[in-house]
Order: structure tokens, then C-alpha cells, then sequence
């Protein structure tokens, strides 16, 4: 069995000025690829501002913003199959949307409905995981499942550079590195969990060094560039599936904005990290590239962005539509089989309703 | 039929459900060659193979984690975690996800794990290896927490709860594991979960308990009924969701009612049982409800553990205490 590999280089494939450096990869030649994950991106951002707006509204709940690592999520969801399961942490919409979860189910979990979580089209992909890390040891048990079975696909986890510094985290790359388990731990490093940097986080050199200790491989690539993500969980994905070979990326982003909508970000990060941050993000870049590649014009983007704003109207327009839950149905799915006490706490429930309106 | 002792039912049990289901998958710590700590899954990686008996690394929060994955995910894991002592990291993932994962995906996905534990004292064990906290799972809304008292049910039980399609915490008590054998037939029929079961009909008085302390509260019937005194035993088993129906019924033809368990006072399963009858069997009770149980201290090493149990002279001052009120 091949020894895992570490790899602390940063794969980046195209810099902040949208320049491809290195080897052009195999999407270079596919324009309706490059625009179609250039969209997933656009799409998150869109929908990104226009969920916070909702909040600020008072039309949806807490809301964790995705501005700045869009190219995180669209690329892990560009290079996932339908037979691979995703199990995501909450900054997950760009993955989530290539999923087959729609715009409108995410708002209406975040507008406090679990509905928004039974994704009529995606059947086994996990609900986002709130509690810090602890989706890394679901990760390790699909992947155990999928492996058990010998079914075709590998596992997905995402978390944030915060959840690094928790036990299940370890505990699940360690034993996927035992069981040699077809999962990908991807780190999002947005390099802030609320308000305490990375580097309170951990005195490690980079996060892909916790992959040596797990001995699985481990990567380093720019988690701002859409390319370079795609083809590193292109890889990483396909020796997972072929060789049952776990592997850790780390992520290099940034989080723009605040950690959710109940956050104020100013009160901890200064302005000028915030600034040379907002030069690195992925979509300017993005674009550069399609424009000198793929003479991509300002008409083209206007119409995208158009396209994309149309798409989320659409879903905040489902969303604002979505019928109640009738009265008490958060009794109605404890259990597979009704329980007498939960069935007379329901009906005594129901009544006192009945009495006082 | 075979006579097994409690660890041998359950042992019988695993591979029983293992051999009719595939998807059954056991793991834990030292579960494999080594058949665990008390030999509960003996010979089952031999039968089975490593890919279904699975010794895992020693680190609870992920057994039960992966577990929550594997059951998402079409498999239905038991999960063995060494001591009831050590459950407490993946207490976590009992409560933040097996529990709810149902819930919260509105059906889509659910969670079919079971979790054994040994628990209980009064076998000389170490410190942290003797505490009865099945409390803390009761109180959790979407689990259930069984808990046999008897090779047959134990047999029984365990089987119901493997093929249940939701989550069950299931307690094995160590002190009662190799007390005793009963004839078992291994013939893969379940005992119903969320039911009580009355060991011993009796009209003057109702004694409820569960898990190693029902032996106690048998034996206390027995000398009751020497005194002239005939006593209704429950076993509760379901400690959570509760058949508070049946207990119930027995309070309303006894008027009388002790509750023995070996946990902690305060809050703890027999508080719930006492609540409901005040709050749905007031009519019916001719005493106040006793509890008998351990006490709210931390459980003393071995040497004076027995001081802590809710022995058979406690049931009976308790039992006497209840009959002789007026």
C-alpha cells in the first residue's frame, strides 16, 4: 500500500489577478465548465446578500454568511459524483446547490422550519451540521457504510479551520487513516472561528500537518481559486473512490464577512486584514480569467448576474409560499412508530390550544 | 432450549440479528479476538469476519459518531461502549444528532444504532465503572433507553432494539450478568420495547424497579409475602419512553407504590414515575410514593459501595413505610 503523502506546497492555479499559472488543467478547454462554476459561485454570493437581507428584514432566522469562500464550496460540488455523499458543515450552499438542494429549502431552514432540511432532491446527503466537528465521525461512518457495501463513492466532510482543535476531528481522521475509509476531510480555513485567529486555533505549522498524524494524505491548496479546488478534490476524490485512500485539505479562504448574522466582526478583526483579504477573493479573479480566456465581456457577467438574481427572486418567492407546519407536527417525527406519551402530550397540547386560541 | 446467563443472551442475541441481517455491524473497543471486556460479543469476529465486528481505536466520541453515519447510511451498527463510565464522550452525539436526525430532515434520514453499555455497581470495580446514570439518556426526547433484567429479556429486548428503526441506549446490568441462567429460546422473536413487565401480580402494593435492583425487589416481595404483605413487581425495562400505563393500572388496584432503582436520587427516573402518578393516579393512591434508591453522592469505591445499593432491607423498611400509612 502506497505510503500517505503530505504535501504543504499551496496548489494554486490561478492568481489573484485571474492569471493561470503551471499547467493548464483539463477544465481550461471546457468553457460552458469554466462558466457553469464561474454561476455556482456568482449564485452563492447572490444569494448569500440577499439571505442576510432577509435577516436584517426580520424574514429569516441567524444566517452564517459564505462571502469570500464561495470557491470552497463550488469546487468540492464540481468534483463530487451523484454516488458520493456530502456531509457539510453550515457554510456549504455552493456545494449544497450542485447537491440538488435547493436555494428555497435553505432559506427555509434557516427561516426555522426543518422542512428545509428533507431535501426532496437529494436523498442521503446529511443536514448541516451545527455542533462544531462532530459530522467528521458521520463522515467516517458513511464512508465505513460505503466501503461495507462496496458501493462506487466516497465521503465529502467540510468544517472550518475552528473545528481542527476538537477531538472528533481527530478522532475521525485518525480512524478513517486505520480503517482506510473513501473520505475527504476539507478544511475551510477562513482563518477566523468567530473571533479567535488561527493562530489561537493551533501552534501546528499549517492544518494539512494534522494529516501526517492521522496518516492520511494531506494537501494545501488556494481555497480562493475555483480551478485549483476542483482539480485537488478531482483527485483526492477519485483516489478515494479507486483506493479507499482518506485524505485532509486544507483550504486557504477567508471570511469576509461575519460569522453569522448576530456577529459584528469589526469588534475583533482589524480593517486592514480585512482589506488585503477582499483582493484575494475568488470571483474577481474568476472573472479576470474568463475574460482573457474565454472573452468573457462585461454584457456576458451582467447577464449572469441578472440570470442569478432572477433564480434566487424566485427561491425567496417559494420560500415567503411555503405553507405553516400544521399545529404540533414537531411531535410527529421523534420516532418512526407513534409513542403513546408523546401522542397524549400532542393531544393535550392541541386542546389547551383549542381553549386559549 | 438453551439456559443462558444475561451475557450469553446478549451474546446470542448479536448473532442472532447478525446472521438474519447483513447490515447489522458490531464495533467497539476490544469487541473482536478479545470478545470484550466481559466477553459480551465472544466468538462473534470469528463468525463473522473483521468487517463486521470491528475493533475500533479507543475513542468513544468516534464510535458512536461513526455510528450515527453508519445508521444514516443503511447499516444498523451496535455499538459497545466498555463501561457506562466512558459513554460520556459520545453523550454528544447521542444527543446533538442520533436523537434528532430524524427530526430535523423531517423523516429523510434516521438513525437505527444501538448503543450497549454495561452499568450499574456492586461488582468491586474501579473507580468510574460502577455508576448508574441511564437518567441523563431518559431525559433526552428521540432515544429510547431499555435496560434488561433477565436473560430472556435480555435476549428479547436486544433483538427488538436492533431492529428498531430508531435510536436505543441499550444497558446491560454487569452486576446481574452471569447471576443465574434461564431457559431461552433462540428462536429470534423480539420482547415488545416500551413496555413494562410484571414479574409478580399482587394487590396490596406496587414495587417498580429496573435493571440488576429488580433482583432486590423480587427478593423483597418474596419476604413480604411472608408477612402477609402480596406485592405487585414491574420491571420496568423501557426506562424511557415510559409505559406509564402499566404502572398505572397496578397503582389503581394497589394504592401503593415504591419505586427502586440504583441511580442517583435527584431527577433521576423514578422522580418522572412518582410525577405521573401524582399527576394521573392521585385518585388512586392510598400512601405517598417511595423512592428507594442510590443517593445523591458520587459512588464510593468498592469497599463501601454496598452502603450505597438500595438493598433488600431498604425496599422493605420503604415497602412497610407505604403500607403502614394512613
Amino acid at each position: 500500500m502506497p505510503q500517505p503523502q503530505v504535501d504543504f506546497t499551496i496548489t494554486r492555479l490561478l492568481d489573484a489577478e485571474g492569471k493561470l499559472s503551471g499547467d493548464l488543467p483539463a477544465l481550461a478547454s471546457e468553457r460552458e465548465a469554466l462558466i457553469r462554476l464561474y454561476r455556482i459561485m456568482v449564485l452563492t454570493r447572490r444569494f448569500d446578500r440577499a439571505a442576510i437581507n432577509l435577516q436584517r428584514t426580520g424574514a429569516l432566522g441567524t444566517y452564517p454568511s459564505i462571502e469570500g469562500q464561495e470557491a470552497v464550496g463550488a469546487g468540492i460540488g464540481f468534483a463530487m459524483r451523484a454516488d458520493d455523499v456530502f456531509v457539510p458543515y453550515y457554510r456549504d450552499v455552493a456545494t449544497q446547490i450542485q447537491r440538488g438542494v435547493l436555494l428555497e429549502e435553505t432559506l427555509r431552514y434557516w427561516g426555522g422550519d426543518e422542512w428545509g432540511m428533507h431535501f426532496a432532491h437529494q436523498p442521503h446527503d446529511f443536514p448541516v451540521s451545527v455542533p462544531i466537528a462532530t459530522q467528521a465521525c458521520h463522515a467516517a461512518g458513511v464512508a465505513y457504510a460505503i466501503k461495507y457495501r462496496q458501493q462506487p463513492g466516497a465521503v465529502v466532510m467540510t468544517c472550518g479551520d475552528g473545528a481542527t482543535s476538537k477531538g472528533d476531528f481527530y478522532e475521525a481522521i485518525n480512524l478513517a487513516g486505520v480503517m482506510r475509509l473513501p473520505v475527504v476531510f476539507v478544511v475551510n480555513n477562513n482563518r477566523w472561528a468567530i473571533s479567535v485567529p488561527l493562530r489561537k486555533q493551533t501552534a501546528a505549522v499549517t492544518l494539512a500537518h494534522k494529516a501526517l498524524a492521522a496518516g492520511i494524505d494531506g494537501y494545501r491548496v488556494d481555497g480562493n481559486d475555483a480551478l485549483a479546488m476542483t482539480q485537488v478534490m478531482d483527485e483526492v476524490l477519485q483516489q478515494a473512490r479507486d483506493q479507499h485512500r482518506p485524505a485532509l485539505v486544507e483550504a486557504l479562504s477567508y471570511r469576509l464577512g461575519d460569522h453569522t448574522t448576530a456577529d459584528d466582526a469589526s469588534r475583533y478583526r482589524p480593517a486592514d486584514e480585512l482589506e488585503a483579504a477582499r483582493t484575494l477573493e475568488p470571483l474577481v479573479r474568476f472573472k479576470a480569467y474568463l475574460q482573457n480566456s474565454q472573452q468573457w465581456t462585461e454584457a456576458d457577467d451582467e447577464e449572469l448576474y441578472a440570470g442569478c438574481d432572477r433564480e434566487i427572486a424566485q427561491a425567496v418567492d417559494t420560500y415567503r409560499n411555503y405553507p405553516e407546519q400544521p399545529p404540533g407536527e414537531f411531535f410527529d417525527y421523534m420516532f418512526a412508530t407513534p409513542v403513546t406519551d408523546l401522542q397524549q402530550q400532542k393531544q393535550r397540547w392541541l386542546e389547551e390550544r383549542k381553549r386559549h386560541g | 432450549m438453551a439456559e443462558w446467563t444475561i451475557l450469553e443472551a446478549v451474546n446470542h442475541a448479536l448473532a442472532t440479528a447478525m446472521r438474519e441481517d447483513e447490515s447489522v455491524v458490531l464495533l467497539g473497543e476490544d469487541i473482536g479476538i478479545n470478545g470484550g471486556v466481559f466477553r459480551a460479543t465472544a466468538g462473534l469476529q470469528a463468525e463473522f469476519g473483521e468487517q463486521r465486528v470491528l475493533d475500533t481505536p479507543l475513542a468513544e466520541t468516534v464510535i458512536v459518531g461513526m455510528a450515527v453515519g453508519m445508521a444514516a447510511h443503511g447499516l444498523k451498527p451496535v455499538a459497545e461502549l466498555q463501561f457506562m463510565g466512558f459513554i460520556y464522550p459520545g453523550l454528544d452525539q447521542i444527543i446533538s444528532h442520533a436523537s434528532r436526525l430524524r427530526n430535523r430532515t423531517r423523516g429523510r434520514l434516521s438513525c437505527p444504532l444501538v448503543v450497549r453499555a454495561p452499568y450499574g455497581g456492586g461488582i468491586h470495580a474501579p473507580e468510574h465503572h460502577s455508576e448508574s446514570t441511564e437518567a441523563l439518556f431518559a431525559h433526552m426526547p428521540g432515544v429510547r433507553v431499555v435496560i434488561p433484567s433477565s436473560p430472556a429479556r435480555a435476549y428479547g429486548l436486544l433483538l427488538a432494539a436492533i431492529r428498531d428503526p430508531d435510536p436505543v441506549v441499550f444497558l446491560e446490568p454487569k452486576r446481574i450478568y452471569r447471576l443465574g441462567k434461564q431457559q431461552v429460546k433462540d428462536d429470534g422473536k423480539t420482547l415488545p420495547l416500551d413496555s413494562c413487565f410484571v414479574l409478580r401480580a399482587g394487590i396490596d402494593l406496587t414495587l417498580v424497579s429496573w435493571g440488576a435492583s429488580v433482583k432486590e425487589t423480587l427478593e423483597a416481595a418474596q419476604q413480604l409475602a411472608q408477612q402477609g404483605i402480596d406485592a405487585e413487581v414491574i420491571d420496568v425495562a423501557t426506562v424511557s419512553p415510559l409505559d406509564m400505563k402499566t404502572i398505572l393500572n397496578s397503582v389503581q388496584r394497589t394504592g401503593r407504590c415504591v419505586i427502586v432503582h440504583e441511580a442517583a436520587q435527584s431527577c433521576g427516573v423514578g422522580a418522572e414515575i412518582a410525577a405521573r402518578l401524582a399527576d394521573e393516579g392521585i385518585s388512586s393512591l392510598l400512601a405517598p410514593v417511595r423512592r428507594v434508591t442510590g443517593f445523591d453522592t458520587v459512588m464510593p469505591l468498592y469497599r463501601n459501595e454496598d452502603d450505597y445499593m438500595p438493598g433488600v432491607n431498604r425496599i422493605l423498611l420503604a415497602a412497610h413505610d407505604v403500607m403502614e400509612y394512613r
